[in-house]
């Protein structure tokens, strides 16, 4: 047999022989593409789409437009509203799920759509709200309209079908922290004299914050990249970000913009992911430090009930 | 369908919540699937008849040639990534190395970027190295965005797992290649095997991603549905909505004992 060796390099041999195929893969795909997307935002536009490798801004300074500025704000106040929604419904879903003795059945309800092909679910919203759709012709049939409503091609037709292709990122995430949440905690609650919402709000949130924070980002991210749905049930002025970045590859051919707002949308991605990770970190670290009992601990917690009280307060 | 007992009697508010949720999140696939029965093209209900469907199996060459692109390439990336995704974090999960962290990292990214600039980042990156647009691309791209879900449903499996198994098996004079087929592999192949239903099922699905890297000649079935749904609405779409909803079902049916695990890493 070979001579053995040492055990920190046989460590490190075996790990990167394990490891690194998946990292070179993610290196060459993942890495290389986006840092080419960096570099290329940062180029001068090719007269036949590609770029001319010159450093320049014009591509950020193409941004500063009212046209592109009005796309961005819709983006965020369209995502912001849907995400909400989204929170909203699976909160309360969530809860009932968590609750339930039926949890595999009610999961594979939640999963059947949510892993339904995104065209045909579009496609079923299309057929329902569209000028000939069901909801016109159901209406029209009974007498209560004269011609069709125009119930697709704006922005209501967009945060609908986005809350509805997006509810189940929503509710997953928190069904997975709701489940793991003592529920006990809320009879000693209600015991001691809390209201059902009380003990709800006081005892459950705080205990589940990390699971809607990733809720919420889970939710947001792709809603803030949405690129299908305003092009499909969206009007004119349902443009969002994800359709200018399209145009702006296929269409007009201009690589540097649409670099450049891919870096807007990666960037906010990310703050958005670190900022889950923050709260999810900083989660576990109270509940490590919680059974401890080491002076420290129980001063952050003094500390952090303080805060939560004031914030009641206010 | 009232899920919860509560103490006192009627369904609590939130499995009425749940309840029209779940209704909610029905109605469109009901839609679809009623009208895909109708003989007549309008939405006025003229009888039942399965001529739709007949026109979708026997007069759509072009839906065949997608289905048979999607299921090369959801076969195809979902190996590779299974392969990739389980090495990868047993390699992480037990060792040190150099690059571990880095590797994590962008094991993580691609999930939580949005699918346009995973598109985006792809396409300008195959033109410009001059790899022309096709199968290779799509399944090239499949294999990234798949690759995550394997890693990390693997790393959830090996968290559970007792390292003192592979020490004896060591003990026992196992080298590394037994240790890995027979310890570390039978331990790990219940999410290996569910990573790779998830693969296939994502692979199936997506349209976004494909878009961007698909060339002539490689339309995948997502592809299909889109350039039919750009033409309107029309009963053939409703039959296939209808076939692909039930296609949906029994891979979530086939999934029923690992909802949960799905549920934590979706």
């Amino acid at each position: 047999m070979k001579r053995p060796l040492n055990p920190r390099t046989r460590e490190q041999l075996l790990g990167s022989l394990y490891g690194w195929p998946m990292g070179g893969w993610f290196t060459l795909f993942f890495t290389v593409p986006l840092a080419i997307i960096i570099l290329y935002s940062f180029m001068k536009r090719g007269l036949y789409g590609g770029v001319e490798f010159t450093l320049t801004l014009n591509a950020y300074r193409e941004m500063v437009n009212p046209s592109f500025a009005m796309v961005l704000v819709r983006t965020i106040w369209i995502s912001v509203t849907a995400t909400v929604l989204c929170l909203l419904i699976a909160l309360p879903c969530a809860y009932a799920m968590a609750r339930s003795k039926h949890q595999t059945l009610l999961l594979f309800l939640i999963i059947i759509p949510f892993w339904t092909n995104s065209l045909i679910r579009i496609y079923a919203w299309i057929f329902i709200l569209s000028t000939e759709g069901l909801i016109n012709s159901i209406l029209i049939k009974i007498g209560l309209i004269d011609e069709g409503l125009k119930l697709i091609y704006n922005n209501g037709a967009v945060i609908l079908v986005l809350v509805y292709m997006y509810l189940p990122f929503a509710i997953l995430p928190l069904f997975t922290t709701i489940d793991k949440f003592d529920f006990s905690l809320l009879d000693a609650a209600r015991d001691l004299g809390a209201d059902k919402f009380t003990s709800l709000r006081k005892v459950m949130l705080p205990n589940i914050k990390s699971g809607v924070s990733t809720a919420f980002i889970f939710t947001f991210i792709p809603i803030f990249g949405a690129y299908t749905v305003p092009l499909l049930v969206g009007g004119k002025d349902s443009t969002m970000i994800g359709n200018i970045i399209v145009d702006q590859v296929s269409k007009t051919r201009n690589w540097p913009l649409a670099s450049a707002f891919s870096m807007i949308l990666t960037l906010v991605s990310l703050i958005g992911v670190f900022w889950m990770l923050y709260t999810g970190k900083r989660e576990e670290q109270m509940k490590k430090d919680g059974p401890k009992r080491t002076p420290q601990a129980l001063e952050s917690t003094v500390k952090a009930h303080h805060r939560a009280a004031s914030k009641g307060a206010r | 369908m009232s899920t919860y007992i509560h103490k006192k009697k009627g369904p609590s508010f939130s499995s009425t919540i749940l309840l029209f949720t779940i209704i909610f999140l029905f109605i469109p696939l009901f839609v679809v699937t009623f009208f895909s029965l109708n003989s007549s093209k309008g939405m006025q209900w003229e009888g039942a008849s399965l001529i739709w469907y007949k026109k979708l199996i026997f007069d759509s060459p072009s839906l065949w040639t997608a289905f048979r692109n999607s299921l090369i390439i959801a076969l195809s990336s979902s190996a590779t990534a299974v392969v990739l995704g389980s090495l990868a974090a047993v390699g992480i999960k037990w060792y040190r190395f150099k690059g571990k962290s880095y590797i994590t990292t962008v094991s993580y990214l691609p999930m939580v970027l949005p699918e346009v600039i995973i598109g985006i980042s792809m396409l300008i990156f195959f033109s410009a190295v001059k790899i022309r647009l096709g199968m290779f691309t799509i399944y090239v791209a499949h294999t990234t965005f798949n690759l995550p879900f394997v890693f990390m449903l693997v790393t959830a499996r090996l968290d559970e797992f007792d390292y003192s198994t592979v020490e004896a098996a060591r003990d026992l004079g196992a080298n590394e290649r037994q240790t890995l087929t027979r310890v570390i592999i039978p331990s790990i192949i219940p999410a290996v095997l569910s990573g790779f239903l998830m693969c296939i099922t994502m692979s199936l699905e997506d349209f976004v991603i494909t878009f961007f890297v698909s060339g002539p000649g490689s339309g995948t079935l997502p592809l299909y549905v889109y350039s039919m749904i750009r033409y309107g609405v029309s009963p053939v779409i409703n039959a296939l909505s209808f076939v692909m909803i039930l296609g949906t079902m029994l891979i979530a049916f086939s999934f029923r004992r690992f909802l949960k695990v799905v549920a934590a890493s979706s």
